[in-house]
């Protein structure tokens, strides 16, 4: 933004270069993942050679029990499960904490009234808060959605009000004197302006759901993924709680690369980098 | 676009958090008028600016065109020095299209003032360009356009070429000089540049320093446009802004305890 002219030109003269140059940094960061990733495998793997299965199943283990939850079709259940949940209270974290958040930025009395209950409750962690969801939610998926609603709207209004004090107040007098009444300027400023900090708050939120749900289906779940970490337990299949363990790591890696990609494609005029 | 409204401030003085930044200041721009407020930093100039602007409250009476100001308003644009003023998520033409899209003219309506104010600006080449894809200068030239499209009766511009290059700058200040006698909209213009002032103003307003700063004198600058630096007049113009504004300077130093380091 604050670029001047010669580095501007000087950018576009070297982009051929450039270019060239992040592919192979991208490149090379893949080949070290994966190394890393083969290197951290090996390891398991001796490891476990001299252990009993019960106390650090092998990474073949693992793999066959993948095989046979899949099989079964506990697996695709156990992740749809966990998914709808996240997604769920995910998406309604957003829905409320995004406006809230972007309302407690703007109007100082809105921020006052709820800031005591934003100081107090981020605090507190959604774990706490099972035995009440499912007093007064009952056992089923609402109680679960809730906690991980609770888990993610207080993070995003945090970010939120953080994005709203940070627009320019420039770009505010601006809007003004073009003739933008406040309740324009906040919706035709403030807002764009904030979101790098949707983004931001979104995948921040999405850890918390990943988090909670897992707490939350073992205490109160018969499916996902939290759920079969949990009956493992039961049957003494240590590899199953491997293969949940993996799979959900896997999951919230590809979720958060999803909504990269989204940004990156669809918000790119917000100045989202990420 | 209308013709340019007069400006005047009755014993205007401006306070902010408890300190006295301007004080008692009564002077009269006519419509049309290209004035410079030149000082040293620091002395209140853009307070001032942004006082007209309707940005922040004053103490006395200030009329823009015989109404009083109690906010901003599209009779008033405004250009920033800073380009974090333009909004980044649009394109150019879509930065010039934010005002009368605002008042509701419809679409064709709209992008056809936007494209013709961004064509008399010189950024008819890059009208989809995103801020953040245009130089230091075109930025400036952007903010103008901006502005230009609302038809204002005054244009207010707080050292909008301060952060660009000695060549872009005087490059700049010719084409403002080019689109200022197009609209004739009055001007006020901050700048600390006196050469800058003389190229540009049919007077210039220096000030005290602050606080409760003061003009301090009202110089007329009656030369043709568009104008010369190198100019004998201009030069005689010069060197009594110069002395003037040195004056403020080494008063300013006097405060600081650094005058006898740089004398």
């Amino acid at each position: 933004m604050n670029q001047s002219p010669s580095a501007a030109a000087n950018a576009a003269t070297t982009a051929p270069r450039a270019a060239k140059g992040a592919r192979f940094a991208e490149f090379r960061q893949a080949a070290i993942a994966i190394v890393a990733v083969l290197g951290g495998l090996i390891i398991w793997q001796v490891l476990s050679l001299n252990i009993s299965p019960l106390f650090l199943p092998s990474p073949s283990d693992t793999w066959a029990a993948a095989i046979e939850l899949a099989e079964d079709g506990t697996l695709a259940k156990s992740v749809v499960a966990s998914l709808a949940r996240i997604g769920s209270g995910w998406a309604l974290g957003i829905l409320i904490g995004v406006p809230l958040g972007i309302l407690m930025g703007h109007f100082r009395i809105i921020r006052e009234i709820f800031e005591p209950y934003i100081e107090f409750f981020r605090f507190v962690p959604p774990i706490a808060f099972i035995t009440l969801a499912v007093i007064w939610l009952g056992p089923g998926e609402e109680s679960k959605v809730a906690l991980i609603f609770y888990a993610t709207v207080f993070i995003i209004v945090v970010n939120m009000i953080a994005g709203v004090q940070a627009v320019s107040e420039l770009r505010l007098r601006a809007a003004a004197s073009l003739g933008a009444s406040p309740l324009r300027t906040l919706l035709t400023v403030v807002v764009p302006s904030t979101v790098p900090f949707m983004i931001t708050g979104a995948r921040l939120a999405m850890g918390n759901s990943f988090l909670t749900v897992v707490s939350a289906e073992i205490v109160a779940a018969q499916d996902g993924l939290g759920a079969l970490i949990w009956t493992a337990r039961n049957y003494g299949r240590t590899e199953w709680v491997f293969v949940g363990i993996i799979i959900l790591g896997l999951l919230g890696y590809t979720c958060d690369r999803l909504l990269r990609i989204f940004a990156r494609t669809f918000l790119k005029r917000y100045s989202v980098t990420v | 676009m209308p013709a340019g409204a007069s400006i005047d401030l009755e014993g205007v003085g401006i306070q902010i958090s408890g300190q006295k930044i301007v004080s008692d200041i009564s002077l009269s721009i006519a419509a049309g008028e290209f004035v410079c407020l030149l000082g040293p930093s620091g002395c209140g100039k853009s307070t001032l600016l942004n006082a007209i602007a309707g940005f922040i409250p004053v103490e006395g009476r200030l009329r823009v065109g015989g109404r009083e100001i109690r906010g901003p308003g599209i009779d008033r644009g405004v250009v920033f020095q800073n380009s974090d003023a333009l909004f980044p998520w649009l394109t150019a033409l879509e930065n010039v299209e934010y005002g009368p899209r605002i008042r509701g003219v419809d679409k064709t309506e709209r992008r056809k003032a936007a494209r013709h104010y961004l064509e008399l600006v010189g950024l008819g080449h890059a009208i989809d360009k995103f801020p953040a894809e245009l130089s230091g200068g075109m930025r400036q030239r952007l903010q103008i356009a901006r502005v230009l499209v609302n038809e204002p009766s005054v244009i207010l511009m707080d050292e909008p070429f301060g952060a660009l290059d000695a060549q872009t700058r005087e490059v700049m200040q010719h084409e403002l000089d080019r689109i200022w006698r197009a609209t004739r909209s009055t001007i006020v213009f901050v700048t600390h540049d006196i050469g800058e002032a003389i190229l540009l103003a049919d007077r210039v307003f220096t000030m005290t320093t602050g606080p409760a700063a003061r003009i301090k004198a009202i110089v007329s600058i009656d030369l043709p446009h568009p104008r010369d630096e190198t100019d004998p007049g201009a030069i005689a113009i010069h060197r009594e802004l110069r002395d003037d504004i040195g004056e403020e300077v080494s008063k300013v130093l006097r405060q600081q305890g650094l005058r006898e380091k740089t004398a």
